[in-house]
């Protein structure tokens, strides 16, 4: 069987959860290998979320939120992009493969990219296999 | 110990396509502390509900979970059915097996495999969630209308007759927007002038109305019930207060500029009222057109003044107005066709856009109403191009909707005015509205010529140098078109206002991919937005016509009003706590919280949080070292417990 990766993904209520449904209502179609978890705002991500993710197994992470400057609180996402930026160079410098974690800006109107982006990414990590470097088993 | 309680939805087959339920609801029973589990086919439905409700008590659920659409689609319904069950109802949770499983795949194993995934998540989180209760507000009787033209204008009167207190802000001198320069409106045409200016008067008069003209929003604070906005004054330079609009002023005045009114075909004078029938008949004067500001000297209008109302050095002032809903109404604009170069706008005198065309017809327009050309003439021979920029996807895909119909009546208005030959090039006729595929078959009898095919180009005709040429393939028959014409009409794409996304910025809107306002549901929520108590009406939503625009504006007034019309309303109750014990006074969540909600309690070395302020966003619970900030529904051990759930399987 060939290798299914498990994708976590976090997304902002307001733009990127909402652009995964109009993907949905569109009736687009995109690997199953994400499972979303909901927030109110890319900035309730605490760094911890992610290292656990990795701990917890996921091959890869995926944070979604609100284009820099059109964050549902103003100024939340902004928070969001320095400190994800932060996380993904431990995540490296602890040995982590680059391209397993990725943060991308999606909004509400955009079902199209958030599609793309998760085809793209789950064949991203495919080719990068099962993440063994955090795992806990 | 928790008694969870698991519904799964079949939606019809929306879900039971491409998720095995019963399998899933079969496998939800095999959870730890699920006591019940059971799949419908509606569960929004009332049986659905009931039987959500029958369980809660027969079984003492202390907790459920609805696996089925989005819970941005029915989390609400379903919370209703707890909070009648006796349940709190935070105490739910949705799994979006629909929008985000079902129909985003074809097969039925990855489908169901998912969403055992994201049910497993669910019953993880569910069971570390607290009941929480929701905070009651006072709420701002008052509305703010944003954009006074016919949209902003109708819903401002139809609260102002409720008895509610609304601010109409305005950024240019008079209200009426572009209606106030059409000429004829189809497809009964009406002067647009003489059903619009009635009700432009009313707004003048209405004692519950107080118009804000050569205003903008600046900032907004706060939140549904209770906005802080701040407007800016721009400086008229005419104190309104004294003027007593007897208008010598603009007679004497020297200085010109082009008339924005009449799309620039004809002048007016640096201290102006846009048109004679403008709303306040108050004049302001031009800064860049002054020959006082420009050179220091003339102040003519000053001379003449009797009120002493000229104020050279009057500035722009802010103020704060509190309301507690807000109508954003701010329009559109024409795209600017001097980027499509193949149609020759700005370059041959005798292609004209649209709105031009409408102050041509007009009789307070730059020619008194004559059809007669910049050079000029009257035209022999008139093209009008559909679809410029729109239904284009090198420009707008969007249709423009209003187009073909004014592109009819210009045609009706042509024949009317001049002897001309007039020639539709058009990619499909769309007459969708009231008595408006009766005015098309109106117009093909006005021997009006209509060829199938999009105007691919306007050049300078070979054989007489002071004629066009419009170039097109004639789809019907299949040949290529040359037309020798004296005038081109372009039908530009309506698009978002060039300020539109500092709009959407100062009022927290979504855009969608055209760049217009984006609707909370494009079905069943199409005038509300993702911004609480922020409604919108009017093109700015997207293009339609007049009589749409005014039914959007009523609804928006209804919408605004359902909130206004309570003194208290619930917010949600999703904000977060400071555990005192762990606060460690670094104050991070004071800096960072864009709303003021923490403050720091000097007297008891912690940081509090106000919830009125609070948005739940969540950002000073990730900020906060200690973890000593909970933020409620979204802790970090139930996100983690959600997590660890999705990555069992």
């Amino acid at each position: 069987m060939s290798f299914e990766p498990k994708i976590l993904g976090i997304a902002c209520n307001w733009c990127t959860y909402t652009g995964a449904d109009l993907a949905g209502t569109t009736r687009l179609q995109y690997p199953q290998n994400l499972r979303v978890v909901r927030v109110m705002c890319s900035s309730r991500i605490n760094p911890s979320f992610i290292f656990r993710a990795f701990q917890l197994g996921a091959d890869g992470v995926l944070v979604g939120g609100c284009h820099p400057g059109d964050c549902h609180y103003n100024t939340g996402n902004l928070y969001a992009r320095r400190r994800l930026a932060v996380t993904k160079k431990i995540l490296e410098f602890a040995g982590l493969e680059p391209g397993r974690f990725r943060v991308e800006w999606i909004s509400a109107s955009e079902g199209n990219k958030f599609a793309e982006v998760v085809t793209e990414f789950t064949g991203q990590i495919k080719a990068l296999g099962p993440q063994t470097k955090f795992k806990i088993s | 110990m928790s008694r969870i309680g698991v519904f799964v939805c079949h939606c019809g087959l929306n879900i039971a396509k491409t998720v095995r339920v019963s399998e899933l609801a079969e496998f939800a029973a095999t959870l730890p502390d699920v006591v019940v589990a059971k799949d419908y086919k509606f569960m929004c439905s009332t049986p659905g509900q009931e039987m959500i409700a029958n369980d809660i008590r027969e079984h003492r659920l202390d907790r459920v979970i609805v696996t089925a659409c989005s819970p941005l689609m029915h989390e609400q319904t379903f919370r209703k059915v707890l909070a009648a069950s006796g349940l709190n109802q935070y105490l739910l949770t949705i799994v979006n097996i629909r929008e985000q499983v079902s129909w985003v795949t074809h097969n039925i194993d990855e489908g169901t495999s998912k969403a055992k995934a994201l049910l497993n998540g669910a019953v993880n989180r569910s069971r570390l969630l607290m009941p929480l209760t929701s905070r009651v507000i006072d709420v701002n009787p008052d509305v703010m209308v944003v954009g006074a033209g016919i949209a902003g204008i109708q819903a401002s009167l139809e609260l102002a007759n409720t008895g509610r207190k609304v601010y109409l802000v305005e950024k240019n001198s008079t209200i009426g927007g572009h209606m106030a320069q059409f000429d004829k409106t189809f497809p009964t045409l009406d002067c647009s002038a003489c059903i619009l200016t009635p009700k432009m008067d009313s707004v003048l008069q209405h004692k519950n109305i107080q118009l804000l003209t050569s205003c903008e929003v600046s900032e907004v604070k706060g939140f549904v019930g209770n906005f802080d906005i701040t407007i800016r004054q721009k400086a008229r330079y005419v104190d309104h207060d004294k003027c007593n609009a007897c208008l010598a002023c603009t007679e004497k005045c020297p200085g010109k500029s082009v008339s924005e009114w009449d799309e620039g075909l004809a002048k007016r004078k640096a201290i102006y009222i846009p048109f004679p029938q403008a709303v306040p008949q108050k004049p302001v004067i031009d800064r860049e057109a002054c020959t006082f500001f420009k050179k220091g000297k003339c102040r003519l209008c000053e001379k003449v003044c009797e009120q002493k109302a000229i104020d050279f050095e009057q500035q722009d002032t802010f103020s704060t107005v509190k309301v507690g809903a807000v109508i954003v109404a701010t329009g559109y604009d024409l795209m600017d066709t001097r980027d499509l170069i193949q149609y020759g706008y700005g370059k041959y005198p005798g292609v004209y856009n649209a709105l031009e065309v409408e102050r041509l017809f007009n009789s307070a327009g730059p020619t008194g109403g004559k059809v007669i050309l910049r050079d000029g003439k009257e035209p022999q021979a008139i093209a009008i191009l559909h679809c410029i920029g729109s239904r284009d996807k090198n420009s707008y895909e969007h249709c423009s909707r209003v187009c073909c119909m004014y592109s009819l009546k210009f045609a009706h208005l042509f024949k009317e005015k001049t002897s001309a030959d007039v020639y539709h090039f058009y990619i499909d006729i769309r007459a969708a509205g009231k008595g408006y595929e009766e005015f098309y078959n109106r117009i093909i009898e006005e021997d009006v010529k209509f060829i199938r095919g999009k105007g691919a180009r306007v050049a300078k005709s070979a054989d007489e140098p002071d004629r066009l040429m419009v170039e097109a393939e004639d789809t019907i028959t299949g040949k290529f078109i040359r037309l020798p014409v004296d005038m081109v009409v372009l039908s530009p794409a309506m698009i978002p206002r060039s300020n539109a996304k500092d709009i959407a910025r100062l009022f927290n809107l979504s855009t969608d991919k055209q760049g217009f306002f984006m609707e909370r549901h494009p079905k069943l929520a199409p005038l509300s937005t993702m911004s609480e108590g922020v409604f919108i009406a009017g093109v700015c939503q997207s293009p339609k016509d007049i009589p749409d625009t005014v039914a959007q504006a009523n609804g928006a007034a209804a919408e605004a009003l359902t909130i206004v019309v309570k003194d208290k309303m619930e917010l949600e109750a999703t904000t977060v706590m400071v555990n005192p014990a762990s606060c460690c006074a670094c104050q991070n969540c004071v800096r960072v919280c864009p709303y003021g909600a923490p403050f720091f309690k000097e007297d008891k070395g912690v940081s509090e949080i106000n919830e009125a302020l609070c948005k739940g966003c969540g950002l000073c619970a990730s900020v906060c070292p200690t973890g000593a900030i909970i933020a409620r529904h979204f802790t970090n051990d139930q996100v983690l417990a959600e997590m660890e759930g999705l990555m069992e399987f």
